[in-house]
């Protein structure tokens, strides 16, 4: 059974009903449990396990540092171009928006590469915006050769591939992928996306799948929080969709990134505002429900929530972030993809990491 | 105190007088480790090879492990046998010596040891001159394959890994170390001091512990703690507990009381 099969069980589910009639005692119960059912998992995103998020901070801090330790793996992006041919309405990368759009060659690529190993870093994501004309497979495969001569870990954050491509990828050097549902709602997802290829949604929502089954060892997925208006249905599909995964590809390691709406070149306005009491009840309630599922909180977040939500469940932080193409290096940065929140050096990462008692881990993997 | 001064454990040549082993995988600073070696008495601590970052000038792990430890580099991230000997191969050719802990783990779920892979691993490597040490499921069938291949001690898990849960799979231990003539460490799931004793108590040559010492909120003195418990248990091991009943014919057996005093 595939993952849209298993989504499709929950078509009559009304979340708003479900969610509503959850009570303190039910979030007890569910706490108490060892292994959570799905129903459960929901029952942790419900509005009243949001008046019991010490209780579940506790769980998860422990579950957390039994499987993890007091570690936070440390990565950042590199934007190779910026060139898309989508629309997305909530992204200024879309190509209705007039930005100045750009790829890195070859050269660029290596000096960019050179930046950021300076800083120490070894886990590197690599982006393109969605143009697979422009950014072709064996563009990026070339990029993550280059880079996999500074770095021992490159994973891709690109347009959704197919499973060949995702395998040639691999025998390029990439280990692992990300990719964003945006929204586990198909007809909101079809009115986010109104042209381009990303408009298929069942391609996309397959993806991480053809990537576990091309051999990467990591595969991160994520919806973007604020797009549902119910904000829990993404949170909750997410969950599903990882447990999925890693039941059914255990020899890969799944991860999940809870980001949210960030102000960005547009005009869209999210349909819910997910609260910071929001996102962490969400990374709380995903440590529960998956114990050993990698957490990632990006650089749209604050610092000060960054550091705050270290010890609940978050097992990777990207840092010395920039969103626009060539940011490492270029003197005039160009138009970023999204505002970050949280600005800091991979340097003042690392103090901030350890003054909260935990170890900044820069290299967790390597080829061989 | 050392229950024995002639009780040391002998692997690969090297004497240990600590039958605790240390982690580096969990700790908020590498900088504690000195201070966790020290205070539990531990000589050896094993290391993630994918952790380790030869070419860093600081932030490596390496750096912060005492030079009197005995190196237990492990394939943490292996996924078969395959991956496991080149990390292995990796580790020596990196300087960290020929002992190697195998652990090759495809379930990211449950983080559970594959014993096939493992043994198969375990041969090459043991060939190739290592000193494999394989991290295993507490199973009599897979612990003779190792034999076979040729490991220098087995490695059961007392609970999976990040449960803290002790020793869960205590018979199926007890069995291995009557049944295995090589050393059986107890490794994974040791949340607490006592389960250590347990395992020392019941006659285990040694017990890794990393999750239990490094998530404390003392390391440095859960390591002591540890320590102790681990001779502690040793000492009880090699004095011979006494039976909780004797079994000889009393007033009080129930089948065999009739038979008085023949
Ligand atoms: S989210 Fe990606 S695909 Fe959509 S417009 Fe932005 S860059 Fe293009």
């Amino acid at each position: 059974m595939g993952f849209s099969e298993i989504l499709s069980q929950y078509d009559s589910l009304d979340m708003a009903t479900y969610l509503a009639a959850v009570t303190p005692a039910d979030v007890e119960r569910v706490l108490a449990k060892h292994s959570l059912t799905p129903l459960d998992y929901l029952t942790l995103l419900s509005p009243a396990a949001e008046g019991m998020l010490e209780a579940m901070a506790q769980k998860a801090n422990g579950i957390s540092m039994r499987h993890f330790g007091k570690t936070i793996q440390l990565f950042t992006p590199l934007y190779l171009a910026n060139f898309c041919t989508n629309q997305c309405v909530y992204c200024g990368f879309n190509t209705a928006n007039r930005i100045p759009r750009s790829q890195l060659s070859a050269d660029e690529v290596r000096k960019e590469g050179e930046a950021i190993a300076a800083t120490g870093l070894k886990h590197l994501l690599i982006l393109t915006g969605d143009a697979p004309s422009k950014s072709t497979v064996e563009y990026i495969g070339d990029c993550a050769k280059i880079l996999g001569e500074y770095f021992p870990s490159v994973s891709i954050e690109v347009y959704a591939l197919t499973q060949d491509e995702y395998a040639y990828l691999e025998t390029c050097g990439v280990d692992g992928l990300t990719l964003f549902q945006e929204t586990y709602n198909k007809t909101l997802y079809k009115e986010l996306h109104p042209k381009g290829p990303k408009r298929n949604y069942d391609f996309r929502l397959d993806a991480p799948e053809r990537g576990c089954q091309a051999g990467f060892r990591s595969v991160t997925i994520g919806a973007l929080l604020g797009l549902e208006a119910v904000w829990q249905r993404d949170a909750f599909f997410t969950g599903l969709h990882a447990g999925y995964l890693q039941d059914n590809y255990p020899g890969t390691s799944i991860a999940i990134s809870p980001p949210r709406m960030r102000p960005h070149v547009g005009s869209y306005e999210p349909a819910s505002i997910v609260t910071d009491r929001n996102l962490v009840q969400y990374v709380l309630a995903l440590r529960i429900f998956l114990h050993n599922v990698g957490i990632t909180v990006s650089t749209r977040e604050s610092a000060s929530l960054r550091d705050n939500m270290m010890p609940l469940g978050v097992t990777k932080m990207s840092a010395g972030v920039t969103t626009a193409v060539g940011g490492h290096t270029a003197e005039d940065n160009g138009t970023a993809q999204f505002d970050i929140s949280d600005p800091r050096s991979v340097e003042e990462m690392c103090r901030a990491i350890e003054s909260k008692g935990f170890q900044p881990v820069f290299k967790d993997w390597q080829p061989f | 105190m050392e229950a024995n001064n002639n009780d040391a454990l002998v692997i690969g040549g090297v004497s240990l007088t600590s039958r605790l082993f240390t982690g580096t995988g969990k700790y908020g600073s590498d900088t504690i480790i000195p201070d966790v070696c020290e205070a539990s008495g531990s000589q050896v601590i094993t290391v993630a090879l994918r952790r380790v970052d030869t070419n860093a000038a600081t932030g490596n792990v390496m750096q912060h492990i005492p030079e009197h430890m005995q190196l237990l580099p492990n394939t943490s991230g292996a996924r078969n046998a395959d991956e496991a000997v080149r990390i292995a191969r990796l580790a020596r050719a990196a300087g960290c010596g020929d002992w190697i802990k195998i652990e090759v783990i495809s379930d990211n779920k449950y983080l559970l040891p594959d014993g096939y892979e493992t043994a198969k691993a375990t041969e090459i490597l043991a060939k190739e001159g290592f000193v494999v040490l394989p991290y295993v499921n507490a199973d009599l069938y897979v612990a003779r394959d190792l034999v076979n291949a040729g490991a220098a001690a087995v490695m059961p898990l007392g609970a999976p890994i990040g449960s803290n849960r002790g020793l869960m799979t205590k018979e199926m231990v007890r069995i291995l170390i009557d049944e295995i003539a090589l050393p059986i460490i107890v490794d994974a799931g040791i949340g607490a001091p006592s389960q250590a004793c347990e395992a020392m108590e019941m006659g285990a040559a040694a017990c890794l512990v990393n999750t239990a010492i490094a998530a404390s909120g003392d390391p440095v003195a859960m390591g002591r703690a540890f320590g102790e418990a681990v001779r502690a248990g040793r000492a009880a091991y090699l004095a011979q507990t006494a039976t909780v009943s004797t079994g000889t014919a009393d007033a009080s057996s129930p089948l065999t009381g009739f038979l008085g005093g023949m």
